[in-house]
C-alpha cells in the first residue's frame, strides 16, 4: 500500500517526535534521582560526615567514617582476591585459549556476572560465615570478589587480544622467554585498558549492597578487625534510609552523594584511561 | 718471555672466564627458560580454573544447602502460600508471583521506551546530542541500586501515595489493578522503579545493537526514497530485531535478580494480590530481609531454596539473552566481512 507523501512526512514527523518522547522520559527520572541527591546530599553534608560514625538514635550530627572506612578495607581485600585471578585468568584465555576449555571458561565467567548479587552473599555466608561462626569483613570482601573476578576478566581478555601479535614476536625473537613476554610487552602494552576494566569493576563493587547484607553486616562503630562485623557506606545508606527518623534519611542522602560522586570519579578516571589508549 | 707468558697468561684468564661465563650460562638460562613457561602456563591456567571452580562451588553450596527443604517440601514450595516460619511451613508462591509480576511489567513498560530512546540517539539526533545522551545513560546505568531504593522510598513512594494512587484509585477504581488503599509503598513503585533501573541497560544494548547494523541497509532504504521513520521500520528494526529481544531479556534477568531497590519500595507483605497498588514481596527481598536471622535450618534451607531457583531462572534468561545478542553481532561481522 502506498501512501500520499504528505502523509508519510507526517509520520515521520509523528515517530520522530515519539522517540525524543521516549528518550526524555528515560532521562526525566533519571535527571530527577541525580536532582535529589545532589540537593539532599549537599544540604546535609558537613565536615562531621566524614569523620564521625553514626549518632545513636535520637541525636543530631554524626557521620559514616566508620562505613566509608569498611567499604576501602573490604574493596582493598576484593581486590586482593580478585585481581589475581581475574588478570591471570585474562591471560590465560588470551594466551594460551582457543580450546574447548577456555570456551568453558568463559561461559562460567558469563554466568557468574549475570548472578544476582545476592546470591554470591549467601554462598560466602556458607562458605565463610557459618564455619567461622560469625559476620565478618573478611566474608564480605570474597562475596565482593566474586562480583569482582568476572569483570576483570573479561575486559583485561579483550585488551590483550587487541594487544598486536607482531609485538608479542618482536619480543621473543629478542630470546626473552613467554612468560615475560606475557608479563613485560603484552599485559603492559594493554595496561591503560587493563586499568580501565579494573577502575569499572571497583565502582561497580563500591555500590553492592546485597552481598554485604549477611557477610559483613553492618556495624554501627568503628571496626577495625576484617575477622569482626564491618560497616560498609552502602549498608549504612540502607538502613539509614528505612528507618524512620529524619536525621537518619539526612544522613542517607549525604552517605548517597559521596558513593555518587566517589563512583563517577572512577569511571571517569577509567574513559580517561581508555581515552589515552585510542589517541595513541 | 715475560711478555709472552704474560700474554699467554691474559688471554688464558680472559678464555676461561668467557667459558666460563657462556658454560655458565646456556644451560642455566636454558632450563630457567623453559621452567618459567611452564610454570606460567600451570599458573595462568590454575587462576583461570579457578574461576570454574567458584562456579561449581556456589552450584554445589546452593543445591547442598537448599536440600532439606527440597526434600521436606517437594514440589508444594513452589505451589503453596504458606510461609510460616514458627510451624515450619514454607511456601514460594507470593514471592515468585511478587518476582515474576514485577519483572515482567517494568520490562513491558521499560522496553518500547529504550528501543525509542535508543532509536532517537543513533539514528535521529543530531550527531553532538547522541554523543551526549549516550555516556550519560551508561553512566546512569552504574548508579549503586541502594541509591535508586533511596529515592525510590524517600522520594518516589511518598509522591505515588499523594498523586498518583488515589488519582488511580479515583479514575480507574473499577478495574481490579487499581482497587485498595494508597500505602505509597507498593507493587506499583517495584514496577516503577524496576522500569527505571533496568532503562539505561536496555538502552545501552540495543544502541550497540543498531550501531552494528550495516550502512549499507540503511543507504539501500534511502536510496529507495524511504523517510528516516521507514528506513527505520525497513532496514533497522528486522535487522536488530533478535539483538533488541536479547537486551531486554537481558533488562529481565537483571530484573528479577534486582534486590535493594525492591526491598526497599515493594513494602515487604507476601500477598498475591490482583491490585498493585497493595504491597508485595519478591524472592530477593524475602532473602535480604530474612536470611541473616534465620529461626531453624529448614527456614535458612527454604531461604536458599529461593536463592537456587532465582538463580537458575536469571542463568536461563541471561543465556538466552547472550545468544540472541551474539547472533546478531556474528551476523553483523559475517556481512562486514
Amino acid at each position: 500500500m502506498i501512501h500520499s507523501v504528505t502523509f508519510r512526512k507526517m509520520k515521520n514527523r509523528l515517530m520522530n517526535f515519539i522517540m525524543l518522547a521516549c528518550t526524555l522520559a528515560v532521562l526525566v527520572p533519571l535527571g530527577l534521582i541525580f536532582f535529589h541527591i545532589v540537593k539532599m546530599g549537599l544540604s546535609s553534608l558537613s565536615l562531621d560526615f566524614f569523620t564521625h560514625i553514626p549518632a545513636p538514635t535520637g541525636e543530631a550530627g554524626g557521620g559514616m567514617a566508620n562505613g566509608m572506612f569498611g567499604s576501602a578495607i573490604m574493596i582493598a581485600g576484593a581486590s586482593l582476591i580478585g585481581l589475581p585471578i581475574g588478570i591471570l585468568g585474562a591471560i590465560y584465555l588470551s594466551e594460551f585459549g582457543g580450546t574447548r576449555v577456555s570456551n568453558v571458561i568463559r561461559f562460567a565467567a558469563d554466568v557468574l556476572s549475570g548472578t544476582p548479587s545476592i546470591i554470591t552473599g549467601m554462598v560466602a555466608y556458607t562458605l565463610l560465615v557459618v564455619p567461622m561462626k560469625g559476620f565478618s569483613g573478611l566474608a564480605g570482601s570474597v562475596a565482593l570478589a566474586m562480583i569482582m573476578i568476572p569483570i576483570v576478566l573479561r575486559t583485561t581478555e579483550e585488551q590483550l587480544k587487541m594487544v598486536p601479535g607482531s609485538l608479542r614476536e618482536a619480543s621473543l625473537a629478542l630470546g626473552v622467554p613467554f612468560w615475560r613476554t606475557s608479563l613485560k610487552v603484552t599485559l603492559r602494552s594493554a595496561l591503560s585498558g587493563v586499568l580501565t576494566g579494573i577502575l569499572l569493576a571497583v565502582a561497580r563493587i563500591a555500590g553492592e549492597t546485597a552481598p554485604l547484607l549477611f557477610t559483613a553486616l553492618g556495624n554501627q562503630f568503628w571496626s577495625k578487625n576484617v575477622m569482626q562485623p564491618m560497616a560498609a557506606l552502602p549498608l549504612q545508606i540502607f538502613s539509614f534510609a528505612i528507618a524512620p527518623y529524619e536525621d537518619w534519611h539526612k544522613l542517607a542522602w549525604a552517605g548517597a552523594l559521596v558513593l555518587v560522586t566517589v563512583m563517577f570519579a572512577l569511571s571517569l578516571t577509567a574513559r580517561y584511561f581508555g581515552r589515552t589508549k585510542q589517541a595513541r | 718471555m715475560e711478555i709472552d707468558a704474560r700474554s699467554s697468561y691474559c688471554s688464558n684468564e680472559t678464555e676461561t672466564k668467557v667459558a666460563s661465563v657462556t658454560a655458565r650460562r646456556r644451560p642455566t638460562q636454558d632450563t630457567k627458560k623453559v621452567n618459567g613457561d611452564y610454570v606460567f602456563r600451570c599458573l595462568t591456567t590454575l587462576f583461570a580454573l579457578s574461576i570454574l571452580a567458584i562456579l561449581a562451588l556456589m552450584i554445589y553450596e546452593m543445591t547442598g544447602e537448599s536440600m532439606p527443604a527440597i526434600k521436606a517440601f517437594g514440589w508444594k514450595f513452589v505451589s503453596s502460600r504458606e510461609w510460616d516460619a514458627v510451624q515450619g511451613n514454607f511456601g514460594a508462591l507470593p514471592y515468585l508471583y511478587g518476582s515474576v509480576v514485577s519483572s515482567v511489567l517494568a520490562l513491558l513498560l521499560a522496553t518500547p521506551l529504550s528501543i525509542g530512546a535508543a532509536l532517537f540517539i543513533t539514528e535521529v539526533a543530531p550527531g553532538r546530542m547522541g554523543a551526549i545522551v549516550a555516556p550519560l545513560v551508561e553512566l546512569l546505568a552504574a548508579i549503586p541500586s541502594v541509591i535508586y531504593g533511596l529515592w525510590g522510598v524517600l522520594v518516589m513512594a511518598p509522591w505515588l501515595q499523594s498523586t498518583v494512587q488515589p488519582f488511580l484509585i479515583e479514575h480507574f477504581g473499577f478495574i481490579p489493578l487499581f482497587q485498595g488503599a494508597p500505602y505509597g509503598v507498593s507493587m506499583l513503585a517495584a514496577i516503577f522503579i524496576l522500569m527505571i533501573m533496568v532503562v539505561p541497560i536496555i538502552t545501552s544494548i540495543t544502541r550497540e545493537v543498531l550501531l552494528a547494523v550495516p550502512q549499507s541497509q540503511k543507504e539501500a532504504a534511502i536510496a529507495l526514497g524511504a523517510t528516516r521513520w521507514e528506513t527505520i521500520k525497513i532496514a533497522i528494526l528486522p535487522y536488530g530485531k533478535s539483538g533488541i529481544l536479547g537486551a531486554a531479556i537481558l533488562g529481565l534477568g537483571r530484573a528479577i535478580g534486582e534486590t535493594m531497590a525492591v526491598t526497599m519500595v515493594i513494602g515487604n507483605a507476601p500477598n498475591i494480590s490482583l491490585s498493585l497498588l497493595s504491597p508485595a514481596y519478591t524472592m530477593p527481598s524475602v532473602i535480604a530481609n530474612e536470611f541473616a536471622e534465620t529461626t531453624s535450618k529448614l527456614h535458612a534451607s527454604a531461604l536458599m531454596e529461593i536463592g537456587l531457583i532465582l538463580m537458575v531462572v536469571t542463568l536461563v534468561v541471561n543465556a538466552l539473552a547472550r545468544l540472541l545478542i551474539w547472533s546478531v553481532s556474528r551476523s553483523a561481522k559475517g556481512g562486514a566481512a
